[in-house]
């Protein structure tokens, strides 16, 4: 079964979203809220649409709200896969 | 109430400027290659643009988007506004300002744009019809509108005063100066202004080239040649100029060194065009006005940047309100936007930036290509070289697409 993992979603971030001028992605960033990180909900909700084209999955705009930071993104969408 | 009555420390003055221009990134970059009338236009290389009618823009070929501006703001935003934001940052490090030590409501972001975020848009309406409006990105919803540089720029340096766009073509650049000065005259104690435009993309070149204006020729050298018998049309091109605008009398408290004073304005526009009827314009009328407001008179204006917009019968039409005005071959003009190609926005911005570097080095940049002025266009034009003097006056005209006029004039400090 395929899971998402933290590396993942760093490329994610990185890649939809930009990377802040505070933050190395490669830090351990997973339990750090994407407001502290820098990121607005328009970029959880761009990071989003970019998971669900690359994983074939749906998230729901709501979802966004429970995905407060990269290691809870990264949860939501592990339970996604499974399910 | 004019500037004169209010008094000397109430004169709006230019204490910074920031310049992303296609023969030059950087203001020093800029201004020596105008001076040395080296042109920045050459065949398109930002898309294929071998089956369009226009093959010659220039472009601001320097600029690296990821390089200048950082990796969260440039997701965001369109290449126009990474122009502007790398102006803005330019001119802010130029004027010796620290944003957050300024209270921010006193400070105010004015910007002009004619386009908008037009490649952007394009990348996400190709994404919207190959892929599917999923794969439509968030940013398009902040990204393609008039206002983004000035909404960045502001959220950037948390300048919370009044804050605005003007949408008014190539005169946009000096029609921001005045608002800026206005908002001088209220609260705000600083103001970023000037204006960018970027729209070198196949759907924003199509949106151009709809006007019948734009130069359909290959050779760069040869394509861009206002008032001379054998002009065919303008070059686009991309970048602009931003400016920090303050009260004389701040800036002179903090020590800034100021480029010199916004003195005069005008703005009019031009009747509705009528069939059958020679078309009537009224840049007479905002050259008279700024002149008028500023007490200066016609012999004592020591250079005009021309519109140029090498379109011939607009050509003539502007060498006659300028004739009119100082004379026929009265007053040295130049435009050394042949060297750039028309920047809409950001093109009477970079021209009132120009006249300002004019004015503290004492010189006035040459028009480069054209050959000779065509013998109705009575000009006295500073071609091929440099021209020395003292420049202490200095006239910036702008005719904006769809009848925007904008006459502005800039002092020495």
């Amino acid at each position: 079964m395929t899971t998402f993992t933290l590396d993942d979603m760093r490329r994610i971030m990185g890649g939809c979203a930009g990377v802040p001028e505070t933050v190395d992605l490669t830090d351990d960033i997973g339990e750090v809220s994407f407001v502290e990180l820098g990121y607005d909900s328009l970029a959880v909700l761009e990071m989003a649409a970019r998971i669900q084209q690359q994983l074939g999955i749906r998230i729901p705009d709501d979802a966004v709200d429970e995905m407060k930071s990269p290691q809870a993104a990264v949860d939501y969408v592990n339970r996604r896969l499974a399910a | 109430m004019t500037e004169r009555t209010r008094g000397r420390s109430h004169r709006p003055v230019v204490t910074g400027i920031g310049v992303a221009a296609p023969n030059g990134l950087g203001t020093q970059s800029y201004w020596s290659a105008t001076l040395d009338g080296k042109s920045g236009l050459g065949r398109i290389t930002r898309f294929d643009s071998e089956r369009y009618p226009v093959r010659v823009a220039g472009e601001v070929s320097e600029f690296d988007d990821t390089e200048h501006v950082p990796s969260r703001l440039a997701v965001q935003t369109d290449h126009w506004s990474h122009l502007g934001l790398t102006a803005a940052d330019m001119a802010l490090r130029d004027a010796g300002i620290d944003a957050g030590d300024l209270p921010e409501y006193e400070m105010a972001v004015v910007t002009a744009s004619s386009s908008g975020g037009t490649e952007f848009g394009q990348r996400e309406i190709e994404k919207l019809w190959s892929q599917g409006p999923e794969y439509v990105g968030v940013y398009q919803s902040i990204a393609w509108f008039y206002a983004a540089t000035t909404g960045q720029i502001s959220i950037r340096y948390g300048m919370r005063g009044p804050c605005g766009v003007l949408c008014t073509e190539q005169a946009g650049g000096l029609d921001v100066a005045a608002q800026a000065r206005r908002l001088l005259r209220q609260e705000a104690t600083l103001v970023v202004t000037g204006g960018t435009d970027a729209s070198l993309c196949p759907y924003g070149l199509v949106a151009q080239i709809s006007t019948g204006m734009l130069s359909p020729r290959d050779d760069p050298e040869r394509a861009y040649l206002p008032f001379d018998a054998d002009a065919c049309g303008y070059v686009p091109g991309e970048g602009g100029a931003m400016l920090v605008v303050e009260n004389e009398a701040t800036a002179r408290a903090r020590d800034a060194r100021p480029y010199g004073v916004i003195a005069g304005y005008g703005a009019t526009f031009d009747p509705r065009p009528v069939p059958g009827e020679e078309p009537r314009y009224n840049l007479h009328r905002a050259i008279t006005l700024a002149l008028e407001e500023a007490e200066v008179t016609p012999d004592q204006v020591d250079v005009v940047f021309a519109d140029a917009l090498g379109v011939p019968e607009r050509d003539l039409a502007e060498a006659q309100a300028i004739s009119a005005v100082f004379g026929p071959h009265g007053v040295p003009v130049t435009a050394p936007k042949t060297m750039t190609g028309r920047l809409y926005a950001g093109g009477s911005a970079l021209d009132m930036a120009t006249a300002l570097l004019a004015i503290r080095d004492g010189v006035i940049p040459p028009t480069v290509g054209v050959r000779a002025a065509a013998p109705a266009c009575e000009l006295d034009l500073v071609r091929s070289a440099a021209r020395d003097g003292p420049v202490r006056k200095a006239l910036v005209l702008a005719r904006g697409h769809g009848g925007f006029n904008a006459a502005l004039l800039v002092t020495a400090p």
